[in-house]
């Protein structure tokens, strides 16, 4: 065993443990928190795969966006987590049945002989000079521009899309009406009291 | 070098155990929402495989176009999720029924 895979199975031990633990934890929070370490011990999955670019993306993207997203959602919320964890455990042979039935499944499938993937030409490692970046952008603003500009407009649609969604206008909001402010006159605001001057007696 | 087969079958470990979440936790909106993610993510291993198995970087574009659509579904999922708490208190999925027949 080469110290890469041993690397490999480190990393994804701590993947498929931090992957049972977001689906059995009781809080919410902690199962955020237990999926951030699952998406960094796969991004070092990646890392161990040459493609360095989605490793970065992924610890960027989704350990820094989205999953702070959904941290911020989960604690602004206030959820009753025991009525939710009502009938946890009925549904728990269910779930771990089927999983297990298609592990074997597709255990068997990878494993088979005739599937080929044994015997496959190993990989050849790539040299000091070697940019994933730069391959990656190469082949992303030539052949694939247009999916390139699509997910571009996929991300302003759920920009719009949330933004719409969870905005609200409530009628007891103050607000500053800025074209008021400026139209406002002098006669509007003060009154010019005309009174006596008052002598000491 | 790492064998394919041993990635695909951490793939499929992936998938199952984010499977099995989707039934265990099925009242739990959020949760259903992060095993969606962890699908996703056991997806892309597999794209990320394949892709470096073959040398192709075909596969690793397709992975590059899953995270936007997962971002994107994600923000919009979690906002739904906020107006249907806003509106019901409630985020448990056996207590949405207000379209029920």
């Amino acid at each position: 065993m080469t110290f890469i895979q041993f690397l490999f199975i480190f990393f994804a031990v701590i993947l498929v443990a931090a992957a049972m633990r977001v689906i059995t934890v009781r809080n919410p929070v902690h199962a955020a928190l237990y999926l951030v370490l699952a998406f960094f011990s796969m991004a070092c999955i990646w890392l161990l795969l040459e493609e360095e670019f989605l490793a970065i993306v992924l610890v960027l993207v989704y350990v820094g966006a989205v999953m702070v997203l959904f941290l911020f959602v989960v604690m602004m919320l206030d959820i009753n987590i025991a009525r939710l964890r009502a009938g946890f455990i009925q549904y728990v042979w269910v779930g771990v049945g089927v999983a297990l039935l298609i592990v074997v499944q597709l255990y068997l499938v990878f494993t088979a002989t005739s599937s080929g993937l044994a015997d496959a030409a190993p990989p050849v490692a790539h040299g000091a000079g070697y940019s994933n970046t730069e391959e990656l952008g190469l082949i992303l603003y030539t052949d694939y521009v247009y999916p390139f500009e699509i997910a571009a407009a996929v991300l302003l649609v759920a920009i719009v899309a949330a933004i719409a969604l969870t905005m609200r206008r409530r009628p007891d909001t103050k607000h500053q009406r800025p074209s008021e402010q400026v139209a406002v006159r002098r006669a509007d605001r003060i009154r010019i009291v005309k009174m006596p001057a008052e002598k000491k007696q | 070098m790492i064998d394919i087969t041993h990635l695909l079958i951490l793939g499929a470990v992936m998938f199952c155990i984010s499977m099995a979440g989707i039934f265990i936790n099925r009242k739990n909106v959020i949760i259903l929402l992060m095993s969606i993610e962890l699908m996703l993510l056991s997806v892309n291993l597999n794209f990320v495989a394949f892709s470096y198995h073959l040398g192709d970087l075909a596969g690793q574009v397709f992975v590059f176009f899953i995270l936007t659509v997962a971002a994107a579904e994600a923000a919009i999922g979690l906002a739904i999720l906020v107006v249907v708490f806003r509106t019901r208190q409630t985020i448990n999925v056996a207590e949405l029924d207000t379209m029920k027949g």
